[in-house]
Parts: C-alpha cells; sequence; structure tokens
C-alpha cells in the first residue's frame, strides 16, 4: 500500500514515470529536467520513491570523462525489479496462475493455453483503445521503438509466471498479443519471439510490403 | 562452481526424417547462439559437423543436450532469453511430451568436465526422489556450496 501511496504526488509520479520508460539509470538532473522540477526537488521524491521500494539508486560516472578530473560518480536511478500488487480486497491471482501453469505443462496443455490466451487478446482488443501502442500501454506492456524500426516492451506483465514458467509464459503472452493485432485489425504488423534478457519476449515488426 | 545441465528430448521420428529437417536445419544457429552465449563454458558435441548430436547409448529417440555455464543467470538467458526461446516454442513438433523431469542442474568444480553417465544418473536421482542440491531444476533451483576452507 505504502508504495502505491508515495505513487499519489505528481511530480513522484512523473518522476517514476520517467525512469521507468528509460531502461536505464538516470540521473538527478536528466529527471529534474524530465518531470519539470528544480534539481534539489527531484533529489527529494527520487529518494523517496527508493525509500517505498519503487526505484533503485545507485552510483555512476555519468559524463563521458574517466580516471582522474571526471567527478565523483552520480546518483542515479532505475527502477526496481519487485513488483507491488495492491488488492483490496485481498486476492491472489498469483499463486492461481502459477498453480495452473504448473498443471497446464504437465499436461502438455500448452497448444490450448496459447488458443484461449489468443481469444482473450481479440477480445481485450475490442474493449480498449484502437491504436496498437495504446493498446499495449494500457495492458501495462511498457512499448518503445528500438532502432531497427520495431516496437519493443519494457515490462513484462506476466513476470512472476514467467520466472516459473517462462516457456509457457512467453508462449501465452505472444499468442495474446496476436490476439491483440487480430483484434485491432493491425493487419501491417507481426508479434514474434524475440527474448532478451530484462525485457518482455514479445517484439513487433511491421510486416515487409511486397 | 559451474553449472552442468543434462536435457533430453523423445524424437518423433528418427533424426534424418523429414520430420525432424526442421530441427536439424536449426541446430548450427542455435549452437552458435549457445557457444557464444555470455557464460557458456563448454557442450558435448557429436562430432565436427554442424549437425552431428551428441552419441549415447540410451537409446537412437533420444536426443541429449549437455553442457556446462558460469551461472544459472547465463544458462537462463541462452535458454529462455535468446533466439533459442523459439525454438523451444516448437518442441512439439519434433518431441513428444514427457510427464517427468527431462531436465537436470547439478554444480561442478570450474575446469571439470562431468561424464555423461553421470549426468544420466542425476537426471534418474530427480526422477526418482525429486529436486536436491545434487540434482535440481529451474524451478527447484539450489545455490552452489559455499567454497570450503583450506
Amino acid at each position: 500500500m505504502q508504495a502505491v501511496a508515495a505513487l499519489q504526488d505528481p511530480v513522484r509520479r512523473a518522476l517514476y514515470e520517467f525512469v521507468a520508460a528509460q531502461g536505464r539509470a538516470v540521473g538527478r538532473n536528466e529527471a529534474a529536467e524530465a518531470a519539470g522540477v528544480q534539481r534539489t526537488l527531484a533529489a527529494f521524491h527520487l529518494d523517496k520513491l527508493v525509500e517505498a521500494g519503487l526505484l533503485e539508486s545507485g552510483f555512476k560516472r555519468l559524463g563521458e570523462r574517466t580516471g582522474p578530473g571526471s567527478g565523483r560518480p552520480a546518483k542515479v536511478y532505475t527502477r526496481a525489479r519487485t513488483e507491488h500488487v495492491v488488492s483490496v480486497p485481498a486476492r491472489d491471482y498469483r499463486t492461481l496462475a502459477l498453480v495452473l501453469a504448473e498443471a497446464v505443462e504437465a499436461l502438455g496443455g500448452e497448444e490450448r493455453a496459447e488458443q484461449a490466451a489468443r481469444a482473450a487478446g481479440r477480445k481485450a482488443a475490442a474493449g480498449g483503445p484502437p491504436a496498437l501502442e495504446e493498446a499495449l500501454r494500457e495492458r501495462g506492456y511498457e512499448p518503445y521503438h528500438d532502432d531497427e524500426g520495431g516496437l519493443r516492451l519494457r515490462n513484462c506483465p506476466f513476470h512472476v509466471v514467467a520466472e516459473e514458467s517462462p516457456l509457457l509464459a512467453c508462449s501465452v503472452n505472444l499468442a495474446l498479443c496476436q490476439g491483440l493485432l487480430e483484434g485491432l485489425g493491425e493487419r501491417g504488423v507481426t508479434a514474434r519471439l524475440a527474448p532478451r534478457p530484462g525485457e518482455c519476449c514479445v517484439a513487433f515488426s511491421k510486416n515487409n510490403e511486397s | 562452481m559451474h553449472l552442468a545441465q543434462l536435457n533430453i528430448a523423445h524424437m518423433r521420428a528418427p533424426k534424418d526424417s523429414p520430420e525432424l529437417a526442421d530441427f536439424i536445419a536449426l541446430l548450427e544457429p542455435i549452437n552458435k547462439i549457445a557457444d557464444n552465449a555470455p557464460g557458456f563454458v563448454w557442450r558435448l558435441k557429436g562430432g565436427d559437423a554442424p549437425t552431428d548430436t551428441v552419441v549415447h547409448e540410451y537409446g537412437d529417440h533420444l536426443l541429449i543436450n549437455f553442457s556446462v555455464w558460469e551461472s544459472r543467470e547465463a544458462l537462463w538467458n541462452f535458454t529462455y532469453r535468446s533466439e533459442h526461446l523459439p525454438v523451444l516454442r516448437r518442441r512439439r513438433e519434433w518431441f513428444h511430451h514427457i510427464a517427468e523431469p527431462y531436465s537436470v542442474m547439478w554444480w561442478i568444480p570450474e575446469g571439470t568436465i562431468p561424464g555423461l553417465d553421470e549426468g544420466m544418473s542425476r537426471l534418474a536421482r530427480l526422477r526418482e526422489r525429486g529436486p536436491s542440491p545434487e540434482a535440481f531444476t529451474f524451478r527447484d533451483f539450489h545455490e552452489a556450496p559455499a567454497p570450503s576452507l583450506g
């Protein structure tokens, strides 16, 4: 609860969202500039976010220069890997998901799970925003554009299950994204598995027009 | 300590059959990814050709992978966070579902190379007695034992 309460302040929330969206260590100056506040105020809120467990801090040399004369390392912030779930009244979908994932794997029912996920993706598209990026953002994926003109996802919304049953979680996630594309009528875009350490396993690319 | 990992797969058809052709064609690129992966130490090769699979005496239908890694993270990132994952996802096209554990890990001293027979007996141990520090899985992982003094 405390972690969520920490995000109530609009400045703090803006700082958190900025740091999370960068996917790398962010310095105080940069964060202050992005949130449009003074450096000291930004520093205060960034440290509050660390206290609440939402960000992690460390020290890093930010300039190009290294060695003597490059100054002492600056305090930097990254998004904490720990997740915070708030549910009132208490619900425990996590345990249920882990149990069901193990059962699907034991039964070899991955294909059936993918079908269900695809249908769920189509359904989600019908009730959400019409643009792909918005739809992904709304579902917690944190999309961003990579250097090769593709769309990648910074956050895995199924992280806990993906740690225990990675193959199933990633396959279901891909099917969900494919369903989402179908539901949105996005025929020019393909979702595929393109995993990287620390990111979501799904990436989107434009189909080659022939 | 280094992490040794062995896994087996039960092929749906002989290695040289059309059913397995896609898989055999993927061996070279996937092995290349493994060999160049951060934290990769060693893998058992069946021969010099990129499509040579591990030679063994446990039955022609079994495909065996046997490798050594610097850490859990290194093996995890290759298995689930590289181009190996899309191949893994297609496994049912080529391999039967195995209802018991088909993958086992254990810690080995750095610089040593375990034998295939040892790997197979660790898998048997996992199947018979469940996960332990001597034979475990990603899901029931055991950290490396603390280094002994002297």
